[in-house]
């Protein structure tokens, strides 16, 4: 009786989880061993844990299902009275801290090398903010912000995900293999914590404090990462990105991104066709914007304004700007004036001015990248 | 307090009062103990249909059902409810009906303090939960509440959230006072403190933790508060305060928590293993130990929760050091059970098989809460699912089980009637199956790199997650069968006799089953 | 309710607002452990004079800013990196302009890297110890003059140093009002009619 309904149980759960067992990926179960030595050390520390306690555990349990068997009230129907054994018990307290200390010695180990923070040959300021990465190299003076590049459109279902959905980036944060690359790692509003699994990398990222990690990445590759503490609506989709590569390849990227610096400062001084701050505007806005106003510009009703046919939008560029510069106390619109470029706050004003039938609608006004810079140098906090 | 007392000797004849008064004004710890079991699982059921919400959620990568706002509102509300509203008032619940009855008193020590002490709790969690239809939505900042995201960042009905803290706080410590001053002095003659029930035991161990934590965790949301409206800035750093301190005081008060959530339990399940084993507990004295070294090596352990927060080495090491030490008595208390299975002569009614699978999936969470305490391991598990599987299977399995255990092992006494075993068994097997299918998977997505509190989330999880999220809805859907048991008992059923168990020992155990309103109104003898 | 119980409930009750209590002493008892252990890379923020001593190693000092939240003013060291030896006084400043047109008011959060070497950085002078308050298009070179032991630790042989700032201009504010309200409370009594 007792017998048959644990097998209809079975049989029933089974066939519930059958199905999806079927195409599950058996691969992906353990740590990852990772890119580095410091990872390998840790992942072989995870694994000795991991079978010390497998076989605790088979030895407790055997114990246990064994009693659980031959001393059933059939079989055993007069109970022995023993309750107590000094010898015993000294014995099971002092094994296993025997086995304690064995564990204890390569970990104590591990984490003094972890904790071997030595000059780096690359250092990087590493700074969290709500809900993205900004990387400052001390010795190139390169600065740049790393956003979510997966679409809004995947993330809501509207369209098929990409192999690397949720872990991919606009730009990916460039180290060279093979040498000692330091993270300064700090915080801009709440509390982040950078984490890349391949280099066994995980440090809390604290405003105002810095913590500091280092890894030497022996093969050039793509490794990718996520923030692991809770900083509010988008923290699951502030990934990271490391991109490593042969020192060669460093210095070029390197040159390049100080030449792009440069060009930058360039194109705020141009003269911009309303096409093209439209068309740059629709790549800011797709990346920065649409996660809470939505592609469509309807906004989410009750938390995220409309934009499109918004009176501000359409008629008050002056407070269109303002908005941009200094975001909305107490919502969620934050201030994009150190996020973005002048010419990429231009643009997506002059976007959304445009875009969803606003262009018909308003005093078809356009913001260029100087505007920016004047509001920027001259009328900042008002 | 003397005119409580004398009140009692009056009404002692009468029995209950009628209808919902006999509720609202009950000082009888029978009474006060199944209202805070009623409230406890109602709790319960509301945190499990939020879990039921995030589970449905992360059926698939994308977000389909809820936006991450509220997703996070959910986490928070989730952990709130289950820590503070579940799981703690099942234990005070059940120490409300036992400790009384198994130290030979006629009542708790203070029963009008302890009619307060209820009372204020669903006023708590109304306020807590009102907070969803609040401009700005509930705490979204998790159960941990880590400043700024608490503090500067927070919505608006974070003061609320406070408020309820500081209400479920007094609540607790008014509880636990009320079991120390009973055990402490209303014990029958002849009951020394070695001879006390490993429940009451375990519970007065536990009292003397929620005394030491609790007021820890008032100043910790006071100070909160103090930021928030009064300018100070404890946790503030542009006011020369420190984000990491709220981090230690609030772990100084959440790790004695989590072994407030998990000592209680620890007695219930020795009484039950050797009830069933018929016989007696092996190594009473050094269960008795090993939960008073759990309880103080708890005070040193608080920082293994930060391990990734920048702490200089010897802290780590210290830390580390320390948690492991944990593992020798708790695995003292593990030997002692199965010892006192050896050569026992056990059945398996429902509390046993609730009681074995409370020992083997906590010491399933105990390994990995092992592996936790590996400092350079635990920079990759980390705020992962790893840690969600380890403080699930110690939760869930551990103090959900062992608290259900509890409920069918001592119901007949409470009610007088058997609970249906064949429904009761059923019970069993699906908790045990589903909760394994549920958290089990959860350790592999972890050790795979999912962080935890994500609401999406990368596509190699896919397959784990949807199987976890199965198998919390059959865990969910079997606790409405459990709801169903223990109304049924209520109702009717097999009469029980008074010594329920045949191997039961204790003095609840020479009550008879219901017993009376009043019990031990004349303290029995103990030898 | 007996004599003993009483005295019970009272011993509870004492331990319950002892524990209150300490609670907020865990803040100073924090900030001392901190300090001594240099957790968090938590610095004194108060000057300490220290004697030069003659022929320190060499160490890689480097200077990291960044401004908290949208702090707008300009804020960077004037040199990125110093190669100073241990035991000697070196001084460096940071560039600051008020890019605004308002009064604001900045407090810098100092923070060093690796944790460990915090306790063995000296700092005589720092504009960490001070609030600044620059006028609308002002700026201002903020000195540091520090020293960093011949204790520090062999294998570090570069040490960061990290300033963050804070605009605390409406903390400032709110203080000053809150002290106006305060003094015209108890001095002009009067005009309150």
């Amino acid at each position: 009786m007792k017998l048959t309904y644990l097998i209809k149980l079975l049989v029933f759960v089974g066939l519930y989880a059958l199905p999806v067992l079927g195409y599950a990926d058996w691969n992906a179960l353990n740590m990852t061993e990772g890119a580095t030595e410091v990872s390998k050390k840790v992942f072989d520390l995870h694994m000795l844990i991991f079978w010390i306690c497998v076989v605790i555990g088979i030895v407790v349990f055997g114990v246990m299902f064994y009693s659980m068997y031959a001393f059933t009230k059939k079989k055993n129907p007069n109970p022995s009275s023993f309750h107590e054994s000094t010898k015993l018990e000294i014995l099971w307290t002092v094994i296993p801290f025997i086995i304690l200390v064995v564990m204890a010695i390569p970990a104590t180990n591990v984490l003094k090398e972890i904790y071997n923070d030595e000059e780096g040959d690359v250092n990087i300021q590493v700074v969290g903010y709500q809900w993205k990465w900004q990387y400052k190299y001390l010795e190139d003076g390169i600065n740049f912000f790393s956003n979510l590049s997966t679409d809004q459109d995947e993330i809501y279902n509207k369209i098929p995900k990409g192999e690397h959905y949720l872990l991919e980036v606009d730009q990916p944060v460039v180290i060279p293999v093979g040498k000692k690359v330091r993270f300064l790692i700090t915080a801009n509003d709440v509390i982040h914590s950078w984490w890349v699994p391949d280099f066994a990398i995980k440090q809390d990222a604290i405003p105002g404090f810095i913590n500091t990690a280092w890894t030497i990445v022996e093969e050039p590759g793509l490794y990718r990462g996520n923030c692991t503490e809770l900083c509010g609506k988008n923290h699951g989709f502030m990934p990271i990105v490391v991109r490593a590569v042969e020192q060669n390849d460093f210095d070029n990227w390197v040159a390049e991104k100080k030449q792009a610096a440069f060009e930058l400062a360039q194109l705020t001084e141009k003269d911009w066709s309303v096409e093209e701050l439209v068309s740059n505007g629709e790549t800011v806005f797709l990346k920065n914007c649409a996660a809470c106003h939505q592609v469509s510009g309807q906004g989410i009703p009750g938390i995220f304004p409309a934009l499109a046919g918004s009176e501000i939008v359409l008629n008050n560029k002056p407070r269109n700007i303002e908005i941009l510069m200094e975001g909305v106390q107490g919502a969620a619109m934050q201030s994009f004036a150190n996020q973005l470029s002048e010419v990429d706050i231009a643009s997506v004003i002059t976007y959304t001015r445009k875009a969803w039938g606003n262009g018909e609608k308003g005093d078809k006004e356009i913001v260029i990248p100087k505007e920016i810079l004047e509001y920027k140098n001259n009328n900042k906090r008002s | 307090m003397s005119a409580v007392i004398e009140s009692h000797e009056h009404d002692h004849h009468h029995g209950p009062a009628k209808g919902l008064t006999r509720w609202i004004f009950t000082t009888n710890h029978k009474d006060i103990g199944t209202l805070y079991l009623w409230f406890s699982f109602t709790m319960f059921l509301i945190g499990g249909a939020m879990a039921m919400i995030i589970r449905a959620e992360l059926f698939q990568p994308g977000m389909q059902i809820v936006q991450p706002e509220f997703y996070n509102q959910m986490l928070t509300l989730h952990g709130l409810i289950m820590i503070f509203g579940a799981v703690m008032p099942a234990f005070v619940g059940l120490a409300n009906w036992l400790v009384p009855m198994m130290v030979g008193a006629p009542d708790m020590a203070l029963p009008r303090m302890n009619n307060l002490s209820f009372w204020i709790l669903p006023f708590a969690f109304f306020v807590l939960l009102s907070s969803l239809f609040m401009e700005g939505g509930a705490p979204n900042f998790g159960w941990t509440f880590y400043a700024p995201l608490s503090t500067t960042y927070a919505p608006p009905s974070v003061t609320f959230f406070i408020f309820s803290v500081h209400i479920m706080g007094a609540s607790s410590i008014m509880g636990a006072i009320n079991v120390i001053v009973t055990i402490m002095n209303m014990r029958a003659p002849g009951m020394t403190l070695m001879k006390m029930p490993l429940f009451v035991w375990s519970w007065l161990i536990t009292a003397y933790l929620l005394i030491a934590v609790m007021p820890v965790l008032a100043g910790a949301v006071t100070m909160m508060l103090m930021d928030i409206h009064f300018g100070t800035s404890f946790f503030n750093a542009a006011g020369g305060g420190d984000p990491v301190l709220f981090q230690h005081v609030f772990w100084f008060f959440g790790h004695p928590e989590v072994y407030i959530m998990i000592l209680p339990a620890f007695g219930i399940t020795s009484h039950i293993i050797s009830t069933f084993s018929r016989k007696p507990l092996f190594g009473y004295s050094s269960m008795v130990w090993a939960l008073a070294s759990i309880a103080i090596l708890s005070f040193v352990v608080w920082a293994h929760h930060m391990f990734t927060v920048g702490m200089p080495l010897a802290a780590e090491l210290f830390f580390m050091w320390a948690t492991m030490l944990i593992a020798v008595p708790t695995g003292v208390k593990v030997f002692n059970w199965v010892a006192t299975m050896f050569k026992g002569s056990i059945t398996y009614e429902t509390p046993m098989l609730f009681a074995i699978a409370f020992v083997v999936l906590f010491t399933i969470g105990g390994f990995s809460g092992l592996m936790l305490a590996i400092t350079p391991a635990d920079f990759q598990y980390h705020d992962t699912y790893f840690v969600v599987a380890h403080f699930h299977y110690v939760l869930v399995p551990g103090a959900i089980f062992s608290i259900m255990a509890a409920v069918y092992y001592w119901i007949p006494k409470w009610t007088g009637n058997m609970y249906d075993e064949r429904l009761g068994r059923l019970h069993f097997w699906l908790s045990f199956i589903s909760v394994n299918v549920t958290f089990f998977p959860q350790h592999w997505i972890g050790l795979a790199g999912m962080p935890r509190r994500y609401p999406d989330y990368a596509l190699q999880f896919a397959d784990w997650n949807m199987v976890s999220t199965a198998g919390a809805f059959l865990f969910g859907l079997s606790q409405i069968l459990f709801l169903f048991i223990v109304l049924k008992t209520v109702r009717g059923g097999k009469k029980a006799t008074s010594q329920v168990w045949e191997g039961a020992e204790g003095l609840e155990w020479t009550l008879d089953s219901p017993p009376a309103y009043h019990t031990f109104t004349t303290p029995p003898k103990v030898s | 309710m007996n004599n003993s119980a009483k005295k019970t409930l009272k011993a509870l009750g004492f331990a319950v607002f002892g524990m209150f209590f300490f609670s907020f002493a865990l803040v100073p008892l924090y900030d001392v452990f901190c300090e001594v252990t240099g957790l968090n890379g938590k610095i004194a923020l108060e000057s300490s004079n220290i004697q030069e001593v003659e022929s320190g190693r060499d160490v890689k000092v480097q200077f990291i800013s960044h401004n908290n939240e949208e702090m707008p003013w300009i804020f960077k060291p004037s040199e990125e990196v110093l190669s100073v030896k241990t035991g000697k006084y070196y001084t460096t400043t940071f560039y600051v302009k008020n890019i605004t047109n308002q009064e604001m008011t900045a407090q810098a959060i100092p923070s060093v890297a690796p944790s460990n070497a915090a306790a063995h950085l000296k700092k005589l002078e720092c504009f960490c110890f001070n609030q600044q308050t620059l006028l609308p298009g002002e700026e201002a070179q903020l000195p540091v003059r520090f020293l960093i032991d011949t204790e520090l630790p062999e294998n570090i042989k570069s040490v960061a140093m990290s300033y963050t700032i804070f605009d605390i201009t409406d903390y400032e504010k709110q203080e000053l009002a809150m002290q106006m309200d305060h003094d015209s409370m108890h001095t002009h009594p009067e005009e309150n009619h």
